[in-house]
């Protein structure tokens, strides 16, 4: 290895990840969540197999609860990649009424986990790209790049294939899937810092701005609709705020900020005093609930 | 902008490996507040007397919290004033290994832990070999729980010393040893108080400084193709990563196996077209040609260091549950070739401990043995330690897909090298039942005249009375037919050697008791002979002294050597090795033959 940044060589191991994905697997896809790590992953893959398109298509597991400005932007990227992307969403779900406000966690297991997994079956995907870091969270921190499924989704955290050197092991069975991780090896920071050399297009969501908010159980919610139900006492007010992750916007806590641009952003992000995760209502269900819910088959 | 250090840290179970990394990112204020508190908060259940516990930072699985050890290697990004870093804390329990080993094929630096109040254990041995295995060639050893010896400068020297004994045999670049408390904080990101006879600097320190990526593009240029990119008919591209070197449009490239060669028209990294790449950088390569490449080719400037071969020899660290079965069909993945091979044989294995032989014939999980490894066709390859990425592989188990284990290769193995074993079905064993003996082959070696062919004619009576199957090979009688294309200079008398002890081995084999009689001058060439015929060899030194030979004369040889009619004559003009550690020493001046043969008997049938 010669003289490459940080960035250089995080980028040269993310591409060589995915080209080996491309040659060895079947029948590939690239989870699209319209967040800022998804938004690297698939530069990564433009970059990656150039001249050519990303041999795979981008997939969007849509529960329905999404930001109206992810939709706009995922709907804007697709057209501007030219590549396919297929969404789709647990409409068994959507007739049950299955919503945040009123099922909590079962609604994460309905329309995103379930949702997830009735989409790669349906279309026989045998590999799908994710925009997970190890440096999100601790289970995350002990997960292969080449992370693998058995036919009910689920992963066996005590089992895990020995990854040696940068020779993936791709090789499955039948009805097993495998998630690969390009990302594994980046930080939030490296995320920002390559956004700004690449100068990466984002959702301005990551950007701080006056916002509708609620403040509920120590988090700021947006209210992105009229599906938000106010509880009694609360009161939308106008908050200058930005998202460092982006999901169901109930489930989404914004901060108070005025990073409105990327340096500001970096700045930010290189003195925060909390990880990133801590602004998604759901990890805080316990300690362990990341892991149990990535057994299960959450992504 | 900052550069890149990998690195693991390793050593026994309760050595305090994640307590000394979870430390370090605590006293380097290198964790966000939320997860410091979730530390205050997770260290009041089963915590040890009110201190927090900095391990639960990086023993991040339910499995682990319960069983209070790691299992498998956490990854932790953190980045100082100075230098981004990740480290991968790695099990130490014998059972994870494998797990191990996993980090260690990232990491270009090894942290060791080592108890203090235990010194250096077997376990640090097994990782120290296989960090070693593996590539790592930086080591830093921290002698951690110096709390408990009083920070001691006695236990530190001593330890060290048992370090650097045992880094005798492993091929480092750079060894340091850190006395530490990882609990207390000594040494870890600011010298410590309690240790004032340490001159040396704190862990953190020594991390961001140390240098270990090595300029490499002035190197030989390697790339294994991943992919041919072709989104139309217009355009064909190679595209892979470049392992070792610098390319730029105008070279000219040799594709192997095929040896092919063709001029590099245009170069991208990622989407960019350039005028140089370099070692580390993506590229998509187009060139001036036709040319028949695809996956697992790979294309070089100079094919002095790669190999193209499918036999080769392997030093291999075994991580199934299910041990290595030979002949049986894995997935080889070297590089970007993934083909089919199986192991031939199982040379040896190598004891973690003493890092001694031991022949076996399979390898168990954990195990590290050299292995011979067939594939189904001639891959390119190298010897690890000359380009590392064609020198490492795993093997694929093909039913299971599990990753079976991961070696490094030593050397191509060639010509007689290439044939492989065929197993009989009627052993030497079985052979041996049946004719009632044991096969053997005594092998008498002396000066001409000494009596080795009078000795072995009389044995050889005696075990037929006895019933015995026998043969007689005689240095004289091998020379007008096996041997008669040889003459009598070093080369030739070291193949006459070889040749007869290869034709007493498939007598052995047969069952046949043997005796050879045989000059056998040097002890080089009897040693060979020795090595090809195992355990059934037996010397007899005949050292009748030359005077009493040169009287005996049997031959009339010493007299046409006196008066230089032949040269090279053994004991004349030509030196002999007298045995030094023969089974037996018989000087037949004076003797009964049949006082010789009863010794003979006696010591070996």
């Amino acid at each position: 290895m010669s003289n490459l940044s940080q960035l250089d060589r995080l980028e040269a191991e993310a591409i060589y990840i995915m080209r080996e994905v491309a040659a060895e697997c079947e029948k590939p896809v690239m989870l699209y969540s319209i967040g800022k790590d998804s938004s690297v992953m698939l530069r990564l893959a433009q970059k990656a197999f150039y001249p050519e398109k990303p041999p795979f298509p981008l997939m969007h597991i849509d529960t329905t609860w999404k930001f109206h400005e992810m939709i706009e932007f995922r709907d804007k990227m697709a057209k501007e990649t030219g590549m396919e992307m297929i969404v789709y969403t647990n409409e068994e779900g959507v007739k049950k009424g299955i919503n945040p406000f009123d099922h909590g966690s079962i609604y994460t297991d309905v329309m995103k986990t379930q949702a997830l997994k009735q989409a790669l079956d349906k279309y026989g995907f045998t590999a799908a790209f994710g925009g997970g870091r190890r440096d999100e969270e601790k289970s995350r921190a002990k997960e292969r790049i080449f992370s693998f499924r058995n036919s009910e989704h689920a992963w066996e955290p005590k089992n895990q294939r020995p990854e040696m050197w940068k020779l993936y092991n791709a090789q499955i069975i039948k009805g097993e899937s495998i998630r690969v991780f390009p990302l594994s090896n980046w930080t939030e920071r490296d995320i920002w810092q390559y956004i700004e050399r690449e100068n990466i297009p984002i959702v301005p969501l990551y950007f701080a701005k006056e916002r509708p908010v609620v403040y509920r159980d120590g988090n700021i919610i947006m209210v992105d609709d009229d599906r938000m139900k106010l509880r009694e006492g609360e009161k939308v007010q106008m908050k200058k705020v930005r998202f460092r992750t982006l999901g169901c916007y109930p489930l989404t806590g914004g901060i108070e900020s005025d990073a409105e641009t990327l340096p500001e952003i970096i700045e930010e992000t290189l003195s925060a005093v909390s990880s990133e995760r801590t602004s998604r209502v759901i990890d805080y269900e316990g300690a362990a609930s990341m892991e149990r819910r990535k057994r299960e088959g959450y992504f | 902008m900052k550069s890149l250090l990998k690195f693991i840290t390793c050593g026994s179970v309760d050595d305090g490996k994640s307590t000394l990394i979870g430390h370090m990112l605590y006293d380097a204020k290198l964790i966000f507040a939320d997860q410091k508190k979730a530390l205050e908060m997770d260290s009041k259940i089963g915590s040890n007397d009110g201190e927090p516990d900095y391990s639960l930072l990086l023993d991040g699985l339910m499995a682990e919290r319960e069983q209070g050890i790691t299992i498998d290697v956490a990854y932790r990004y953190f980045t100082t004033e100075k230098r981004s870093f990740i480290v991968a804390d790695t099990p130490g329990h014998e059972e994870y290994t494998r797990n191990m080993a996993v980090g260690a094929s990232f990491a270009e630096l090894a942290i060791l832990l080592t108890d203090a109040s235990k010194g250096v254990l077997i376990q640090t041995r097994r990782h120290l070999r296989i960090c070693a295995l593996m590539g790592i060639k930086h080591f830093v050893f921290v002698i951690n729980k110096m709390d408990i010896v009083n920070y001691d400068k006695r236990v530190y020297d001593k330890i060290k010393a048992d370090i650097m004994e045992l880094m005798k045999d492993i091929d480092s670049e750079s060894i340091y040893v850190i006395p530490v408390s990882a609990t207390k904080g000594d040494n870890i990101t600011e010298k410590s108080e309690k240790t004032p006879w340490y001159d040396g600097v704190p862990l953190l320190a020594y991390l961001e400084d140390i240098e270990t990526e090595k300029e490499n593009t002035d190197r030989d240029f390697v790339m294994p193709i991943q992919r041919v990119c072709r989104p139309d008919y217009k355009f064909r591209g190679f595209q892979g990563q470049i392992e070792e070197g610098v390319i730029k449009p105008g070279d000219t490239i040799k594709s192997l196996p095929s040896g092919e060669t063709a001029v590099v028209k245009e170069v991208y990294v990622c989407d960019k077209k350039v005028e140089e790449a370099v070692s580390g950088q993506p590229v998509t390569l187009v060139i001036d040609r036709e040319m028949d490449i695809s996956r697992g080719c790979v294309l070089v400037n100079n094919d002095d260091k790669a190999i193209v071969a499918n036999l080769f020899r392997s030093e291999v660290l075994w991580m199934d549950d299910t041990e290595l079965q030979t002949g049986k069909s894995y997935y080889l993945k070297l590089g970007t070739k993934k083909i089919l091979a199986s192991v031939t044989r199982v040379c040896h294995s190598i004891d973690i401990n003493s890092g001694k032989r031991k022949t076996c014939e399979t390898l168990k999980k954990n195990e590290i043995g050299v292995c011979e490894i067939m594939t189904a066709d001639k891959i390119v390859m190298s010897s690890f330690t000359k380009i590392n990425s064609l020198g490492c592989f795993i093997l694929i188990d093909s039913e299971t897909n599990m990753t079976s284990a991961c070696g490094v290769v030593k050397r191509e193995l060639k010509r007689e090298d290439n044939v492989v074993w065929q197993n009989m079905d009627i052993t030497r064993q079985i052979r041996e039942k049946e004719l009632g003996q044991e096969a053997k082959t005594i092998w008498f070696t002396g000066l001409s005249g000494a009596g080795k062919s009078t000795l072995a004619n009389a044995l050889e009576k005696r075990l037929l009375m006895l019933g015995k199957h026998t043969m007689i090979l005689d240095g004289d009688n091998v020379r007008h037919g096996l041997n008669s294309n040889l003459g009598f200079g070093e080369d030739d008398r070291a193949e006459n050697i070889r040749r007869i002890a290869e034709a007493a081995r498939l007598l052995n084999d047969a069952g046949i008791i043997v005796m050879v009689s045989c000059i056998a001058p040097y002890e080089r060439d009897r040693k060979n002979a020795a090595d090809i015929l195992g355990e059934a060899f037996n010397e007899v030194y005949v050292s009748t002294p030359k005077e009493e030979c040169a009287r005996r004369d049997v031959k009339g040889l010493y007299a046409k050597a006196e008066s230089n009619e032949i040269l090279n004559f053994t004991g004349v003009n030509s030196p002999y090795e007298a045995p030094r550690h023969a089974d037996l020493v018989i000087d037949t001046t004076g003797k009964e033959i049949n006082d010789c043969v009863d010794e003979l008997m006696k010591l070996f049938i």
